[in-house]
């Protein structure tokens, strides 16, 4: 457990943090109507006329929502409620067109569960998910479009979001900051929810308290909107320090709702507890309550893709892989994919056991593969080398065909031009020489060109082996067989 | 034969089918009966040329050999109901220039069926009222008058439907009931109205008072043209949540079944000092009806009946300050600028105090209130349990009865601006409500006439989905009663 204390005047104290992410359902509808949900169409092109509340419009369920969010609920390992209802949230504001907002306050239809976040260290820890409930956006009101008016645009209204609330369990930024880095990943795992932060498709409101370690919650703050990671831990930061501050004056904490002011990297306050609004929640009676059976669930959960906490375990315990790697690896389902896909033709094409090779698989993946993507600014999906690709040079080096060194060159070159491995060491000769009798007339001529090392090295100074290993190098293009050229050069040395 | 505009929907359909007459003859009579009854007002909306093509259509598929339930027949629609490119008003000022790009399900239903839309009829403003007169482009005059020859009210909210069929403006009319809107004014107007059970009809379209409780039907003069009307209403929808997925007897099949063998219940709670005699004894001699046409008739108990109109005036204006709030000025309908600086919340407020009459204000606010936090447990969520033993009572009944038998309206129609306490206004509901809150199937018969001439109905309720039975009693009702009477169209006096 990490032991996050922030030292007031007055003595150490302790943040708590709940979060409420809102992610938005990937769809092709919305959530009660058919309108479509694609990002960055022309204002209020993709608008129905549910969305746009007109008179006599009634919303239908999509299914497809229903089974995204029973998939996510599996995922957080929550209990799943066969009867939930949808209520109505009564306010008015322009992009909200039917002056309500369909939400699942009384019965949602996510409850309980949990994931696993992993801190520094190789801890993890458990925090607890309250409940999981389906809801509307809004529409999107933009204030900086004419001199005189707010413009509206429908686009994103009536698109289903989950809202996931956590339990107040996190009790650090870094713990804030995993929590939803986690949730991210399993929300993309599953395809619920693309996860994308920049465009608003996964949003988040987070709680923050302080208290004395060991004494009860003190008064809480919501922070509304924070776009991202960074700003998470951010605000954490904050507001936790700005609450101790004003409780080590002597004040109070009012519960209100801030604002995170990214630009000054602080909250401010948007609104008191008494200018909450007065919602009216009721059950909306265009809809039937939402029920479903077992076998809708069991779909659910057999459409499910193994989970990064378990197939970081497997590659752990089955792969033998360091677990900075195996973690590394499952933060994605992309990079798992791919790594997955190419151990097993790494393995079929050395005729080894995936386990035995897993490991230099990953490192290059982690290494020389993510290396590349970062600097090239591309996402390993749309990576010029496949794992196929990956494989084969992996297998050359393996198998003596090419030593690393040369390697590192040939994935220069399929990265840039996206040919292959193969193809690349033929067409440039760069296969290894592992012959004897080739590579002992090389020792004979770099041993004969530095008699100066070889005294050294016969008066024992036994690593300048590495220098003649380098010139042998050297004189073959990097092509000798480093293990051949090293027994030549001792034989020769040592006899 | 009859004058055309004097013909039943049966009658109607009949001399089309056999090619006697022609839907446009037909639809020309009626319009130039429509222009002559305007100070009825019972129109809001005519589109003369588009009726005369849908007849004209529905003439070529009778030549053609071709004919749906309801070929060439003409008739009206309340202003609740969207239709594309025609006027939908809702009898509010906030819509008064609303052109809908889209079709109710009910109506688009019923021109797959053939029928041909006479017009809009005039409504209490968002089916808010039981006499008509909430209306914003003026009150309906009934077409029946008492004694003392003053204008009387048609009843409501379905007011100018009632009084179009009443009048024989259209042999028949869509309308729609909320807590009586259907029922009320047909036994104000000595017609048939048929509420069926909430989810036979789409609300698709249909603009919404109370969600939970709007349910379309048909006014007609008899029993099997409500038979046939409702048949080409009602039907599953992919686009209504709360709509059933059944599928529709045929109805008119179901007419001549009788009585025999039934059991009909007659609820002791129904029965009140305040009900003039008249109605009691009409009552009891419907009960005569039905034995001698070999039902047994038992008296019954419905113990919540008394807490069923409190009830449904929480349950109703909740649902209501809700539905309404998409009338805010900001993407269709009127919009009030108090001036050019006004903020947002003065367009609001200025839109809506404009837009909507008193009325629907009062039940805007009643809704508002009960909703708000620290009522909402006292008023709404008690409401909802009320109403939960309200369904109960029926259910309970319905084990041993077939049918229950009460008055529809505790009074014939009354003097135009009679009641101006809105809560002796409620009372017209108080025999309506109780089914329409539980949801069930209930009818208007047309039963007899009170001292001064003016028609009084009578009340079937019938089990969910169970409307043949409904309509095989209401056809024993309707025979034995013998009810003729039409008003003298004083209104054609001078024109």
């Amino acid at each position: 457990m990490s032991e996050y204390r922030i030292q007031g005047a007055t003595g150490d104290w302790e943040v708590v943090i709940g979060m409420e992410v809102h992610a938005q359902v990937i769809s092709h509808a919305k959530l009660f109507s058919g309108a479509s949900t694609e990002f960055g169409a022309e204002p209020n092109t993709q608008v129905s006329l549910v969305d746009a509340a007109m008179p006599g419009m009634l919303p239908v369920i999509n299914e497809e929502c229903v089974r995204q969010a029973v998939r996510t609920g599996l995922a957080l390992n929550a209990e799943i409620h066969q009867w939930s209802r949808f209520d109505r949230k009564n306010y008015f504001y322009p992009d909200l067109p039917a002056g309500y907002q369909i939400s699942q306050y009384a019965h949602p239809i996510v409850g309980e569960g949990w994931v696993e976040i992993e801190l520094e260290g190789d801890v993890t820890k458990r925090v607890g998910i309250e409940r999981l409930h389906l809801e509307q956006d809004a529409g999107k009101s933009m204030h900086d479009q004419h001199p005189d008016y707010t413009l509206v645009d429908l686009n994103r209204a009536g698109v289903a979001l989950m809202e996931i609330v956590s339990k107040p369990d996190m009790r650090s930024p870094e713990e804030a900051g995993a929590f939803l880095r986690k949730l991210r990943t399993l929300l993309r795992y599953i395809g619920a929810c693309d996860g994308n932060m920049e465009q608003g498709s996964m949003r988040a409101d987070v709680n923050v308290s302080v208290r004395r370690p060991g004494e009860p919650f003190g008064t809480r703050c919501e922070i509304k909107n924070v776009n991202s990671m960074r700003f998470v831990m951010a605000a954490v930061e904050y507001e936790a320090q700005r609450q101790v501050d004003i409780l080590e004056a002597g004040g109070v904490i009012d519960q209100e709702t801030r604002l995170f002011d990214a630009g000054r990297m602080e909250t401010r306050s948007m609104r008191s507890k008494e200018e909450a609004h007065d919602y009216r929640y009721f059950p909306d009676p265009d809809l039937l309550p939402l029920e479903f059976d077992d076998a809708f669930i069991e779909a659910a959960r057999a459409s499910l893709p193994e989970m990064p906490d378990d197939k970081r375990r497997r590659y752990v315990e089955d792969l033998g892989l360091p677990s900075y790697n195996a973690s590394t690896l499952v933060m994605e389902r992309e990079a798992a994919e791919y790594f997955e896909d190419l151990l097993a033709r790494l393995a079929k094409a050395t005729g080894k056991l995936e386990r035995e090779v897993a490991a230099r698989a990953s490192n290059w993946i982690l290494s020389d593969l993510f290396g590349h993507l970062n600097k090239a600014g591309r996402s390993i999906a749309d990576s010029p080398v496949a794992p196929d690709a990956g494989a084969e040079l992996l297998m050359l080096v393996i198998e003596g065909r090419i030593s690393g060194r040369v390697a590192k060159d040939v994935f220069e070159e399929m990265f840039a031009s996206g040919r292959r491995a193969i193809a690349i060491v033929e067409e440039k000769g760069l296969t290894q020489v592992s012959d004897e009798g080739a590579l002992a007339e090389i020792v004979e001529k770099v041993l004969a060109a530095n008699p100066a090392q070889v005294e050294q090295y016969r008066g024992g100074k036994t690593k300048v082996i590495g220098f003649f290993v380098g010139q042998v190098m050297k004189e073959t293009r990097g092509q000798a067989n480093p293990a051949v050229v090293n027994k030549l050069l001792k034989e020769r040395l040592d006899g | 034969m009859a004058e055309l505009h004097e013909l039943d929907l049966a009658e109607a359909r009949d001399l089309l089918r056999r090619r006697v007459i022609s839907s446009r003859e037909l639809a020309e009579a009626l319009l130039t009966e429509i222009e002559r009854a305007a100070p009825l007002n019972a129109f809001l909306t005519l589109d003369r040329e588009r009726t005369l093509a849908m007849a004209d259509a529905a003439d070529a598929a009778l030549a053609g050999g071709e004919h749906g339930p309801m070929t060439g027949l003409p008739v009206a629609i309340k202003d609740v109901f969207c239709t594309e490119g025609v006027r939908t008003t809702a009898g509010s000022r906030i819509l008064e220039n609303f052109i809908p790009p889209y079709e109710s399900t009910v109506t688009a239903n019923l021109w797959r069926a053939g029928a041909v839309m006479l017009g809009k009829t005039n409504m209490d403003e968002f089916a808010m009222g039981s006499s008509n007169e909430n209306s914003a482009f003026g009150p309906v005059r009934g077409p029946w008058r008492n004694g003392k020859g003053e204008d009387l009210v048609p009843g409501g909210s379905s007011g100018g439907s009632a009084a179009a069929v009443a009048a024989r403006l259209a042999p028949g009319a869509t309308a729609t009931d909320t807590g009586g809107s259907i029922r009320q004014p047909a036994s104000f107007t000595g017609t048939v109205g048929m509420k069926p059970t909430y989810g036979r009809c789409s609300r698709y379209g249909m603009i919404a008072f109370a969600s939970s409780l709007d349910q379309a039907g048909p006014i007609t003069r008899t029993v099997r043209d409500a038979a046939i009307m409702l048949g080409a209403m009602a039907g599953h929808d992919e686009k209504d949540s709360t709509v059933v997925d059944r599928p529709v007897p045929d109805y008119e099949a179901a007419l001549e079944r009788g009585v025999k063998g039934l059991k009909v219940g007659v609820p002791k709670e129904y029965h009140s000092a305040k009900t003039p005699k008249e109605i009691e004894d009409l009552w009891l001699e419907a009960i005569e009806w039905l034995k001698a046409a070999g039902a047994e008739v038992v008296d019954i108990t419905l113990p919540h009946t008394e807490a069923a109109l409190p009830t449904y005036y929480i349950v109703a204006p909740a649902e209501a300050s809700s539905n309404l709030a998409r009338y805010d000025g900001v993407r269709y309908g009127l919009r009030v600028m108090p001036d050019e600086k006004a903020s947002l919340t003065e367009m609001y407020e200025a839109t809506r105090g404009a837009g909507f009459g008193r009325e629907v204000k009062r039940r805007i606010m009643i809704g508002t209130y009960v909703l708000s936090a620290g009522y909402y447990d006292a008023y709404y969520l008690k409401a909802q349990k009320v109403r939960a033993l309200i369904a109960r009572d029926f259910a309970e009944a319905f084990e041993t009865v077939d049918l229950i038998l009460t008055p529809t309206a505790p009074s014939a129609a009354f003097a135009l601006g009679a009641k101006p306490d809105p809560i002796a206004m409620y009372y017209n509901d108080v025999f309506t409500v109780p089914s329409s809150l539980a949801g069930l199937p209930a009818i208007s018969v047309p039963a007899g006439t009170d001292g001064q001439g003016l028609p009084l109905g009578l009340q079937l309720i019938g089990r969910a989905f169970d409307e043949e039975t409904v309509f095989a009693g209401a056809r024993v009702l309707e025979e034995a009663a013998g009810f003729s009477a039409a008003p003298e169209p004083w209104w054609k006096k001078g024109s």
